[in-house]
């Protein structure tokens, strides 16, 4: 396998990790509402306080960590930018 | 005091900039304690920013063609993500957000997922991939990437009909905010907006748009936390209500009980004389209505807000600025923490203002008191002489049930400093965080659809041979022509008819999400397939809305109908796009595969290092 096509598998890889997270926070977190709000955090009901800034949170996480490692992806097979390119 | 070029005192410019922001505030509140009245508070702050934006479009005139489409490539990540912050927040999520939240609870508050998690797929699936092919615009992409002129055009007019439905709301909110600060008539109100959004725009395209959309997010989002954070400590929330206001949160849940959820019913408004787009309490605040069709509701909506996020055109070219790939990418992550310190503010506040209106324990508290009474306060005399307060008393016992109490939605934000006390001066600077959230989305859209126009249709179809001043000539007239366009049907009031903003995104998701996404992902999409993916996504999307929107399809099929699947207006993306994926995915595998050139292209495009794929000027 070429250098190009490592690269590209392994920033595809990143990419459904990636999106698993956000399906996770975006989805699957409100598809159990109404049994998760039973629960509570800082005092909020839990789904209520996903929806209001748990998970715009957590998208903010995941994207400083994505594009960290998509970095770290770029550098090790060589492909990252260099100044005045 | 600034060596080196503009880029590099950027930290240094803009700091200052907040600074006199800030003096301007406190010389305003001196003001306001020497006796200089509420309403010429109000002008001082929306003359005084917008002048300023105004400013900075002068200053960053340019005669480039790449500083015209694309900011020279030269914004770095940390400002790119406050410009494209303030080009995604409208003047509806600054005025309407926390007001939606006070009104729909937690059912509303899908929108706030899915305005946020969109972005988690433009950093993923598109931005850095369509910065490192160099492109203008959001249809170049496509039409290098598919080849032909067809394909191009097909993608203008998607990104046409989403941003242009999108624009005409913004002029609307320009003209609205304008004319309420000012004291003029919404009419003229609206004129001025638009040269406001012209000035910032025309002389320098997206470098002036960026550079003014930095300092209107500083605005903005000064104005809008400020008072929450007041708010908060004054009624007892706490110093950080994000953290805090748990006990309110459940305090508001018991006050539900206390005065009971009553529906209204549509003939006892008609009776009352309800004025058109207020509303009442009538669903839980923090409580998950039960049900898997409540379940679905929700999940279909964000899903269309974020899939719509993530093919709204004046959103993907603000990446199209950075200096590089990697900042690209970068800068989505900045934008989204800059969106997010506004959006998670907004159910603080829709809390906060809600239970000062709902708690019969606090001094300002109107529910449970009698009609006379509260009828006497100031605040409720001014909204309701401007039709934005209604106070009905259906049961006839002289005293405010939660269901008699109608407001509109922008209330919340625009009246709450002044429920809670708070001085004059804070609802001056939230008028002026308005009108920059307005006019920096308005820009972006006005500047996506007439870049498409020029550089697409006209340059890159029309006439190829024309020079650069004929470019940037045609470019601005462009300009022109869309946003006169956008004031004049915003100030015929026409926009009720155009509908929601959530349009927008069903629009941009059903035509351009998959033949975007395809571009980078697949290779072995053909133009054949974009062709007829894009076209059976808009027109199916624009069909199902036509049948589901009861305005429309009364006027059509002399019906309303029933949605499908519970899919109604807000939701026609969620038909439109697979639609528009399975049709792109047939016709490709139907048709021959694209050559290696258009190969090489997206190999290219999928590497950050190396040159762009489409020159730095074409």
């Amino acid at each position: 396998m070429s250098n190009k096509d490592a690269h590209w598998l392994k920033t595809r890889n990143h990419m459904f990790v990636t999106l698993v997270l956000w399906f996770f926070f975006s989805i699957v977190i409100f598809m159990f509402g109404s049994e998760l709000n039973t629960l509570s955090f800082l005092g909020y009901p839990l789904a209520y306080y996903m929806t209001a800034q748990g998970s715009l949170l957590a998208f903010v996480i995941i994207l400083f960590w994505c594009t960290g490692k998509q970095e770290d992806i770029d550098e090790e097979f060589g492909y990252a930018e260099r100044e005045g390119d | 005091m600034f060596k080196g070029g503009f880029i590099q005192n950027l930290p240094k410019i803009y700091g200052l900039y907040t600074g006199g922001f800030a003096v301007f505030i406190l010389l305003m509140a001196v003001a306001e304690s020497a006796g200089v009245s509420a309403k010429n508070i109000g002008v001082m702050f929306v003359v005084f920013t917008v002048g300023i934006y105004a400013f900075i479009g002068y200053l960053s005139r340019t005669v480039q063609v790449d500083a015209y489409y694309v900011a020279g490539r030269q914004v770095p990540t940390v400002f790119n993500g406050m410009a494209t912050a303030a080009d995604w927040m409208s003047g509806a999520s600054f005025v309407a957000l926390a007001g939606g939240v006070y009104f729909g609870g937690y059912t509303y508050m899908a929108f706030l997922v899915g305005w946020t998690g969109g972005y988690v797929l433009v950093a993923t699936l598109l931005a850095p991939y369509l910065r490192k092919f160099g492109c203008y615009t959001v249809p170049d992409f496509i039409g290098t990437r598919y080849g032909g002129n067809l394909v191009r055009a097909c993608s203008v007019f998607v990104l046409f009909i989403a941003s242009f439905t999108y624009v005409t709301a913004q002029i609307n909110a320009t003209g609205t905010i304008a004319s309420r600060a000012l004291g003029i008539p919404f009419e003229l109100g609206v004129w001025i907006g638009l040269i406001s959004i012209l000035i910032c725009s025309m002389l320098g395209g997206m470098r002036a748009v960026t550079w003014t959309q930095v300092a209107q997010y500083i605005v903005l989002i000064v104005a809008y936390l400020l008072p929450v954070f007041w708010i908060s400590s004054k009624v007892g929330g706490g110093v950080f209500p994000h953290l805090m206001l748990g006990d309110e949160v459940a305090r508001l849940g018991e006050l539900e009980q206390q005065f009971g959820l009553v529906k209204n019913s549509a003939a006892d408004m008609k009776a009352a004389g309800v004025p058109g787009g207020l509303k009442y309490i009538s669903g839980p605040h923090s409580a998950v209505p039960e049900g898997g069709m409540a379940v679905w509701k929700y999940l279909s909506l964000a899903i269309c807000m974020m899939v719509g996020t993530a093919s709204l055109p004046h959103i993907l070219m603000r990446y199209f600025t950075t200096p590089s790939v990697k900042s690209a990418r970068r800068s989505v992550a900045w934008s989204l923490f800059f969106i997010f310190l506004l959006y998670s503010s907004a159910p603080m506040l829709a809390t906060l203002s809600k239970l000062s209106l709902m708690d019969p324990n606090l001094a300002t508290g109107i529910i449970g008191k009698s009609i006379a009474d509260v009828q006497a306060i100031e605040w409720v005399q001014r909204w309701s002489e401007v039709k934005q307060v209604f106070i009905a008393d259906f049961n006839g016992d002289g005293i405010l049930q939660l269901n008699e109490f109608f407001m509109r939605g922008d209330v919340v934000v625009l009246a709450t400093p002044e429920v809670a006390g708070l001085p004059f001066v804070i609802s001056g600077l939230v008028f002026a965080g308005g009108m920059a959230a307005a006019m920096s989305t308005a820009d972006g859209l006005v500047l996506a659809i007439s870049n498409a126009l020029s550089h697409d249709i006209y340059y890159k179809i029309i006439d190829p041979k024309a020079d650069t001043a004929k470019r940037l000539i045609v470019a601005r007239v462009l300009l022109v022509i869309i946003g006169a366009a956008g004031a004049y049907i915003a100030s015929f009031r026409l926009t009720s008819i155009l509908g929601s903003v959530a349009w927008a995104f069903d629009f941009a998701m059903s035509g351009l999400f998959f033949p975007l996404v395809l571009g980078v992902w697949w290779k072995r999409a053909t133009r054949e397939g974009a062709i007829a993916g894009i076209l059976a996504g808009i027109s199916s999307g624009l069909v199902y809305l036509l049948y589901v929107y009861p305005k429309f399809s009364v006027a059509i099929w002399g019906v309303a109908h029933d949605p499908w699947l519970g899919i109604d207006h807000l939701r026609f993306g969620m038909i439109g796009a697979p639609i528009c994926l399975v049709t792109m995915v047939v016709v490709s595998l139907m048709t021959k595969e694209p050559d290696a050139a258009t190969q090489k292209m997206v190999d290219d495009c999928r590497i950050p290092s190396g040159k762009a794929v489409l020159g730095k000027q074409h």
